[in-house]
């Protein structure tokens, strides 16, 4: 109860009108580009293998007896519904969250949060805020671009080896589409966003010690990201799908 | 001038400030000495609000810090520069971008009048060409000036050093020690120094507070000093050989 009463005193801190505009709008974008642009990579690349072998291991199963178009169908599922919303932000926790905890438990330790608290910055909203409203824009689209590639992968890989011609594949993409899915995955990422940034930023904010400490900091943000994102996914595809 | 008054602080059962009141003078170095973990850097943080005291208040210039809200805190907190022990500096800005912080934070000022106020604060701690450099390719001793240079720049009433001499050569340690003096004497400030460091005592203060305890103990300037005082003063100013050598030195007719 410690941690979650001091999470909300902090989130409390965090929202709070910045000082000065231009220099938030300037952290803002260096926020954007860390959070999003560098993590373009790592999405892509296990967005393209992830739809490739759901598409293999789909082919596996069905065995010839189930209609091809349930490939498509089936890749097109698990990206929007699960991997890209859920998975990605996990494997984001990892990327961006430890990122985040250790350069703030670094800034916390070389006293760096006491020089901006001295001078009279309000140190939670100069340096969260970014991050959390960087991570909520950015996440998103990085997922979609997740679907994006992953159900091209899929299709690729289903074609070149054989297992679904492409107008099965693309007949089944577009089998029981609603685009409630689309909006489900999507708010999920927002929520999955602020989640890992703020649960990463809190750990890295409140650490104390010298380096073995932030990188205990660092290990409990991915920790605490992972897991809440976990139990908010439960929740949420409770309340939006049931 | 800055009134601390009957200043407690506790963590758990653990008493760290037992009613400490002192006094630090306008244009004058003001030091608080004390051995590790005698509550010195403890009363410094109640000071400045980066640790809230249990009982007591802290007075600027009259105005009762301690009883103000965030808000009211903020015009004052831009009133006081801070040099702390390991500097500080934000490792992902150049030296003059340091500088420029609190200026592009909290003045009115253009892009150009900042620029030309940071270069007058690096090249008032000689450091006018190491404006494109970043922190961790200066010196220690470089690095302390950097964070002197952006306690300055907002022209601050009240300085705040936190061991300015830890982890510098005794000829650097020096050189930081003038500084300090010189700025103090230059933009009439309430300058309080924390060290334990009898060099940078004996060469920069000019009034003294012995902390032992969590309490204030002795207070004086450097002359009353030598002359020794309290034991637990005693065995703290006089712990080295060439304390007792200034000391005896100074006994003999």
């Amino acid at each position: 109860m410690f941690h979650v009463g001091r999470y909300m005193q902090l989130l409390s801190k965090s929202f709070r009108k910045p000082e000065k505009a231009r220099m938030f709008r300037g952290l803002f974008v260096q926020e954007l580009e860390s959070i999003g642009l560098q993590s373009v990579g790592i999405v892509a690349l296990l967005s393209l293998f992830m739809g490739a072998v759901i598409c293999l291991q789909t082919a596996h199963q069905i065995g010839g007896w189930i209609p091809a178009y349930t490939i498509g169908f089936t890749v097109r599922q698990t990206m929007l519904l699960e991997f890209s919303p859920t998975l990605i932000p996990v494997i984001l926790a990892g990327k961006v969250g430890s990122s985040i905890a250790s350069q703030l438990g670094s800034m916390r330790v070389t006293e760096e949060i006491d020089a901006l608290e001295i001078m009279g910055v309000n140190s939670a909203s100069h340096l969260i805020l970014p991050k959390i409203l960087a991570g909520v824009l950015i996440i998103p689209f990085l997922v979609i671009l997740s679907m994006a590639l992953g159900v091209g992968a899929g299709a690729w890989i289903g074609v070149a080896t054989g297992v679904s011609t492409l107008a099965d594949f693309e007949y089944g993409m577009q089998v029981d589409f609603r685009v409630f899915d689309v909006a489900y995955a999507l708010i999920k990422t927002v929520i999955f966003g602020f989640i890992l940034t703020s649960v990463s930023a809190y750990h890295g904010y409140y650490a104390s010690g010298g380096p073995i400490e932030v990188g205990r900091s660092s290990t409990r943000a991915v920790v605490w990201s992972v897991v809440i994102i976990m139990v908010a996914n439960l929740i949420i595809t409770q309340m939006l799908l049931n | 001038m800055i009134e601390l008054h009957n200043i407690s602080k506790s963590f758990g059962n653990h008493h760290v400030l037992n009613n400490v009141s002192a006094f630090f003078e306008r244009g004058k170095v003001n030091f608080v000495i004390g051995r590790s973990g005698s509550g010195k850097s403890v009363l410094t943080k109640c000071t400045v609000g980066l640790i809230e005291p249990d009982l007591g208040n802290v007075e600027y210039d009259g105005r009762n810090f301690t009883a103000m809200n965030l808000n009211d805190r903020k015009s004052i907190r831009q009133e006081i520069g801070m040099l702390f022990q390991g500097s500080a500096l934000f490792d992902s800005m150049t030296v003059e971008e340091n500088v420029r912080f609190p200026l592009r934070m909290f003045s009115s000022l253009g892009e150009k009048e900042i620029q030309m106020r940071a270069e007058a604060c690096l090249e008032r701690v000689e450091l006018a060409d190491t404006g494109a450099r970043f922190p961790s390719e200066c010196s220690g001793g470089m690095q302390k000036r950097v964070g002197i240079a952006r306690a300055i720049a907002m022209n601050p009433k009240y300085l705040f050093c936190d061991e300015p001499n830890s982890g510098l050569d005794p000829q650097t340690a020096i050189v930081i020690d003038q500084l300090i003096k010189e700025i103090t004497e230059e933009y009439q400030m309430t300058t309080v120094v924390v060290s334990h460091d009898m060099n940078s005592v004996m060469e920069a203060s000019d009034t003294i507070h012995f902390v032992h305890e969590g309490a204030i103990l002795w207070n004086g300037d450097r002359n009353q000093l030598l002359k020794g005082g309290v034991p637990e003063l005693e065995s703290f100013v006089f712990a080295s050989d060439l304390m007792r050598q200034v000391r005896q030195n100074q006994n003999q007719p």
